[in-house]
Order: structure tokens, then sequence, then C-alpha cells
């Protein structure tokens, strides 16, 4: 009897609670419609309330956003001319003083209670949607998987080598979007390859990792400003950690296929032999040109191997010589990146010759 | 009890940081920065009123009459995460300023445990209504102005040189333990 009782009040309490907090949430969480204005010229409407960023997606302007709306990656920053006050403590991480003093604004943090003038830059104007499918995915290492997306409309993507695309995933309440970077040739325009990682709960990695060939996908892109200059006579150093390989490979990819003549370099950590995926794609390449140095290691490798053993930024500090001509691109872990750029450094490259996309 | 003298003793001599040292998390991590630290002070003192007295009446004309006082832990803890949440979007909606100031903050408080501890606090201590609202305004008035006042000494912490292995972490509990001994010399003023 009184345990039915406690179940009973329990249940109760539950459901009151629940659906005081419901009902507020749609009486005082609704500000009604709002209106965006973009660049003082084309005007968009969505429901007040919701990020900015999740207003925008949904008029299908494409901001970068690498993290997922949390604020942490900071690529979401836009000005925001009119409305809005001015930055929260979340956001004051990461925006500078004078970013701050010049209004702009995380978009995925800034909840949208009033009409607002923001200023998109140019190139996120270009960033389109597109449907697609899924034309390959295969496991390429214990938890890595190679998918291609064949592109239906549009037909083809023009990107630059190192970019990313963001996946729309769909949730439980609506989609949500994750960032993953191409790691095909971009001459080839009507087909995408990414690298997925399945990260354990991970919302993303794990809808891709379950998905066949054949089924529909929807992405936007390309993002970033992590590619190759083109307009440089620089030697290409190329150092990736683990799954951060994939935009490298894009360059390598691009390099190879438009013949150019900088000396390339590919730095490639990785745990064990089985980690290392694309190995005999590298390994071919660097049998029949001779400009293209390839340096794999292995931090944790089987007794078999025969090749280099240790962290990557010490062979990095082994094989490249002081005061090259150079410009370094890193993708891989914060802690692989902060330990390469003190090498390189060393090395004498200056620090504006360095991008890197941490992860 | 006298209602004024709960009120002084939860703000100086039986304060809730200082002498039970509860909801020490925030209040070593937050307390680096004076204007981040009133901010959470400010919403500790609104969640620890509103929360002391609303599970005073869940307490006294639910758990009780139903004879479930055994389930206070439980329905405490939903009756606070609840108000943080309603909290949370009155003030955003009605209250931009206050929102801006300590707004981010109030999610962090569901979880922390002075704010417990001020609800089971006010049971064994069979306080009424009104003092059970003087006990928490007290105790969070109380917290807030712990909080501020190591934030203040912190930030003369750049000055002066305290052993390395110390951490910042350390020498904050130092510091929390000498103002604790400063709070004491208020006991015989008034305790509860």
């Amino acid at each position: 009897m009184i345990m039915l009782r406690a179940l009973l009040f329990a249940n109760g309490f539950g459901l009151l609670i629940g659906l005081l907090i419901i009902f507020m949430d749609k009486v005082i969480n609704n500000y009604g419609e709002v209106a965006i204005t973009i660049n003082h010229d084309k005007e968009i409407r969505g429901d007040g309330g919701k990020t900015l960023l999740r207003i925008l997606f949904e008029s299908k302007y494409f901001i970068p956003s690498a993290c997922g709306g949390k604020g942490t990656c900071g690529y979401c920053k836009l000005k925001v001319v009119e409305g809005g006050g001015t930055a929260l403590p979340t956001e004051a991480l990461m925006l500078t003083r004078s970013e701050i003093r010049e209004q702009y604004r995380l978009a995925c943090q800034l909840k949208v209670k009033e009409n607002l003038q923001v200023e998109i830059p140019p190139e996120y104007l270009e960033i389109q949607e597109y449907e697609g499918m899924f034309s390959l995915s295969e496991q390429i290492t214990e938890d890595i998987k190679r998918v291609r997306m064949q592109l239906i409309t549009p037909e083809t993507i023009s990107y630059k080598p190192g970019q990313y695309v963001q996946v729309r995933i769909p949730t439980d309440d609506g989609f949500d979007f994750r960032a993953y970077s191409m790691s095909s040739n971009p001459d080839e325009q009507n087909e995408i390859e990414l690298n997925i990682k399945l990260i354990p709960a991970g919302i993303g990695s794990s809808y891709l990792h379950a998905k066949q060939v054949g089924d529909p996908v929807e992405f936007s892109g390309p993002y970033g400003d992590f590619y190759l200059k083109t307009h440089s006579d620089r030697e290409i150093i190329c150092v990736a950690g683990g799954v951060g390989l994939a935009p490298l490979k894009s360059i390598v990819a691009y390099w190879v296929s438009h013949n150019l003549s900088r000396p390339i370099y590919l730095f490639y950590g990785a745990r064990s032999l089985k980690d290392l995926y694309n190995h005999d794609y590298f390994t071919g390449i660097a049998e029949t040109k001779p400009q293209f140095h390839y340096f794999p290691a292995l931090s944790d490798p089987a007794p078999d191997w025969d090749g280099t053993t240790g962290f990557i930024h010490t062979v990095l500090d082994r094989e490249l010589s002081t005061g090259i001509h150079g410009e370094a691109y890193l993708c891989g872990p914060p802690i692989m990146i902060d330990a390469v750029m003190a090498v390189l450094e060393s090395k004498g490259i200056p620090k504006e010759s360095i991008l890197y996309d941490k992860f | 009890m006298n209602i004024l003298l709960i009120l002084f003793a939860s703000i100086l001599t039986s304060n809730i940081a200082l002498t039970y040292f509860l909801g020490m998390c925030p209040f070593v991590s937050i307390s680096k920065n004076i204007q981040v630290a009133s901010g959470m002070g400010m919403a500790v003192t609104m969640v620890m009123t509103l929360t002391a007295v609303a599970n005073w009446l869940v307490n006294n004309y639910v758990l009780i009459p139903l004879g479930l006082g055994y389930m206070q832990f439980l329905v405490f803890i939903v009756t606070i995460a609840a108000i943080v949440q309603i909290l949370e979007i009155v003030i955003d909606r009605f209250f931009p300023a206050l929102y801006q100031s300590f707004g981010i903050f109030l999610p962090l408080i569901t979880v922390n445990c002075a704010i417990l501890g001020i609800s089971l606090f006010m049971v064994l201590r069979s306080f009424g209504l009104l003092q059970t609202f003087f006990y928490g305004l007290g105790s969070g008035i109380g917290w807030f102005l712990a909080i501020i006042t190591i934030g203040g000494i912190r930030k003369r912490l750049i000055f002066s040189k305290p052993p390395r292995r110390f951490g910042e972490t350390g020498i904050t509990a130092i510091i929390a333990g000498l103002m604790a001994l400063a709070f004491i010399g208020f006991t015989g003023v008034a305790s509860l």
C-alpha cells in the first residue's frame, strides 16, 4: 500500500512538473515571428526564441559551425549590426575584445528575440546545399569508414583541397549538423569522399557508419579557410594525425593530378599499422614522384613494423631541414597540433605560413 | 527562533560556504573573476530563496500528510530542477539585463549541493515558512558574500608568490580556511 502510494505520487509529481515546464516553454519562451535583415539587403523571417544560427540554416543561409552549435569552435561569428544585445559570457571566450566592440556574436549562442540586422561575409553566401546518395561505404580501419557520396542536385560541387562539408544528421527533435573534411580530389566534381571515425555515442559518426550504399544524404558546403594555397612557391608540409589525414589526402591528390612542381612532404602519424590507412596509395605515389616525400610513423606498432616508430613531431624534427622555405598544413588532435607547431617554428617557418585544423 | 537572528546567523556565523563547505565547486572555480562571481552569487541567492520556500510548501503540504517524508531527497531535487528551468525561461523573457548578468549560471545551479543542503537543513531544524524564507535568503547572501570576498582576495594573489606546488586550487582552499576562521569569530553573537 505504501509502495503504491509512493509510486503514484512520484508519477503524478513528475507529470505535473513536466507539464508545467512545457506550458511555460510554449507560453513564455514564445517570441513570435522575427525578421532578420542580411547585408542591408535581403530579409528573412523565422521563429523567435531560436538561435540565429538555426534561423539562418532554416532559410538556407549556411554558416560554418564545426562544433554543432555548442559555442566551442567559434566559427559561426557574425557581425550583428543592430539588435541582440552584447556578447554573453559564454561568447566572450571565443571573441577578442575588438570583435566584441565591433558587435561580433556567435550565431549559435545568440537567441533571437527581436528583429536583427546581420552581416554575412560573401564567401558564406556561396555555400550551397546538396542532395546526394551514398555510392561507397567501406571499413578501412577498426573504427574508420570511407564513405563516398554521389551528388544528385546540384550535380557538381567545386571546392578547394582541404575544405569541409556539414552533413545533415536527423535527430529526435529535428536535425543537426556535423562537419567532415573532404578527402577526395576536387577535380572529381560529382562525388565527394569523407573519412568517418566512429565515436561511441556520437550522433554524426553513428549515423554515417550505419548508412548503406544507395541511401540518400544531405549536406552543405564547402566551408573553411584550411585549404591549399595555390599561388605560392613554398614547399608543402602536410602533417596528419589519425583520421586528420582526410583533408591532407585531398591536398596530395590535387598535387598529383595537377603535376605541381613544388616539393611536398606528408608526415602521417597513427597508432599501429592497422590504423594507418591509405598507406599503399601514398607509397605508390612516392615510388613514381620523387618530389613527394612520405614519412609514416607509428606510436604503438606491432613488433613486425620495420618503419619509423614514435610521435610524429619527433619525426618532423629529425627529417625536416632548418630554414626550409615551406608552408605547413596540420590536421589532427589538439595535442599533436601544439607539439608540431613548436617544431615548425623552431625550423624557422613563420606562424602565418602554418594552417591547422584541430578537432 | 527570531527571523532576524536566522538571517544574521545564516549570513555570517553559519555561512553555508565557509562553515558547512557546501557549494564548493563554483566557489573555487568561478571566484577568479569578481564580476562573474557576483553573477553567480546573485543567481544562487535567488534560487536558494525560491527553492527553500517551494520545498517547504511541498514538504509540509504534500509529503508529510501523505506519509512520504522518506522521498524528500528525490522530490526536492525535482522541485529545484523545475524551478531553475522555469526561472531561466522567465528571466530571459522579462528581465534581459538580469539574464545577461547571471542567466547562463542558472543551469549550473541545479546540481549545486548548497541549494539542496538548504532545503534539507530547513527540515532538520523544523523551521516555519517565514523562517525558511529568511534562512534561504540569508544563506544565499552569505554565499554571495563569501564568493565575492574570496574573489577579491584571489585578485590580489598575483602580487604574492604562494608556493608553486599549491597550485591555484590549493591556495584557494587555504584562503577559504582562513576566511572560515574569521567568520567563526561571529559565533558568540548568534548561531543557529
